[in-house]
């Protein structure tokens, strides 16, 4: 789908009109989950199949990553470093888009970042404990590539993988690609 | 403060971008796996009635609608509240057929398509076709039996977009939904 760029005014204040509903999303990603991971079910089963569901999740994250990273305001700062790039996800791209901030973020400085929610939405309405971490990945996917898009805006290029330990905490590690 | 006035509104239209970008690329994603737009269509509207039946639960208890007596109390809650909890608008209804079983929402306009072109080769993709779905799927839970369908579409080139709405029948068995 080509996607014309237009600048919208947003009314101040008020929730302005046609703006959809934060809970769309949630329905809408939990979907496209299930649907991927029923095709992949019949005709491939096994860790190529899963492979592809998880790559196109990634891939379609990363592209609206990427959308929303050329939507951010205008008056954004120059990022002096690498990390101000990945403190900005943290708090504003992240409260923009889950209405909550990355609970913390930690660096090696040497181009890994390791970004903690301790209470991702996405997996919050699975159930809380370990008997869901397997099907968590899979909702993973597309942060994964949201974050990914987002630095390449900025950009950052990088690999982005995420983890789970205990419902419905994550930790999205983010390593900074070198050209 | 104006500041974070326009802090949360850039919040919530951001938000509300993740949803319309992250539809964009889901249907994108579709033409790719699917040969043609029939399939899209279809798959669109299966994934929509799935999404419709847990939505129905989110709109009931948010809402606080009571039970409604006719398709005409349908049709206004349809547009007056679930579509301006969920997207924002309100659509206007009319064109009710006399037998009172039939009635067409008129969104002026749609957020799924904004900032959306239909490219040349997918003439017959509904593009917003996930909502006929989720119409569909949500009134199932309610008892009703319905058909959605647009007949008019400004990815088009229509001056607005019409979805038509059609009571088939009354769903009396209380079946559960079935996972597909």
């Amino acid at each position: 789908m080509r996607v014309r760029s237009a600048g919208r005014g947003g009314a101040p204040g008020a929730r302005g009109p046609g703006m959809a509903d934060t809970a769309l999303f949630e329905f809408l990603l939990t979907e496209m989950v299930a649907e991927l991971w029923a095709r992949d079910r019949d005709p491939d089963p096994g860790p190529r199949g899963q492979k592809t569901s998880l790559s196109a999740l990634e891939g379609m994250g990363f592209r609206v990553g990427q959308a929303l990273g050329e939507r951010l305001p205008r008056e954004l700062p120059a990022f002096r470093e690498e990390l101000d790039a990945l403190k900005f996800l943290c708090k504003d791209l992240w409260a923009a888009l889950f209405q909550k901030q990355m609970d913390s973020l930690r660096t090696n400085h040497q181009g890994t970042y390791v970004l903690q929610d301790n209470s991702f939405p996405l997996l919050v309405r699975m159930a809380s404990g370990v008997q869901y971490v397997d099907e968590a990945p899979k909702f993973l996917a597309f942060p994964c590539g949201l974050l990914r898009g987002a630095l390449s805006t900025l950009g950052i290029r990088s690999l982005v993988t995420a983890s789970v330990t205990t419902l419905p905490a994550c930790k999205f590690q983010v390593v900074i690609q070198k050209s | 403060m104006s500041r974070q006035a326009s802090r949360g509104t850039e919040s919530k239209k951001m938000s509300s971008e993740l949803f319309t970008l992250t539809y964009g690329a889901l249907v994108t994603q579709l033409c790719k796996d699917y040969e043609n737009d029939e399939d899209v269509n279809k798959q669109l509207d299966k994934m929509g009635y799935n999404i419709g039946v847990r939505l129905i639960e989110d709109f009931l208890a948010r809402s606080n609608v009571g039970r409604c007596h006719d398709f005409r109390e349908t049709a206004d809650v349809i547009a007056k509240v679930a579509f301006k909890m969920y997207l924002g608008i309100t659509p206007s209804i009319t064109n009710w057929s006399p037998a009172g079983d039939e009635f067409s929402l008129i969104l002026e306009n749609n957020p799924l398509v904004d900032f959306v072109e239909l490219p040349d080769n997918h003439s017959s993709l509904i593009y917003s076709n996930l909502l006929c779905g989720v119409l569909r799927g949500a009134l199932e839970m309610v008892q009703m039996a319905v058909e959605a369908r647009f007949v008019q579409d400004t990815l088009k080139g229509d001056g607005v977009t019409e979805i038509r709405m059609r009571f088939i029948r009354r769903i009396e068995d209380n079946l559960p939904a079935g996972e597909e």
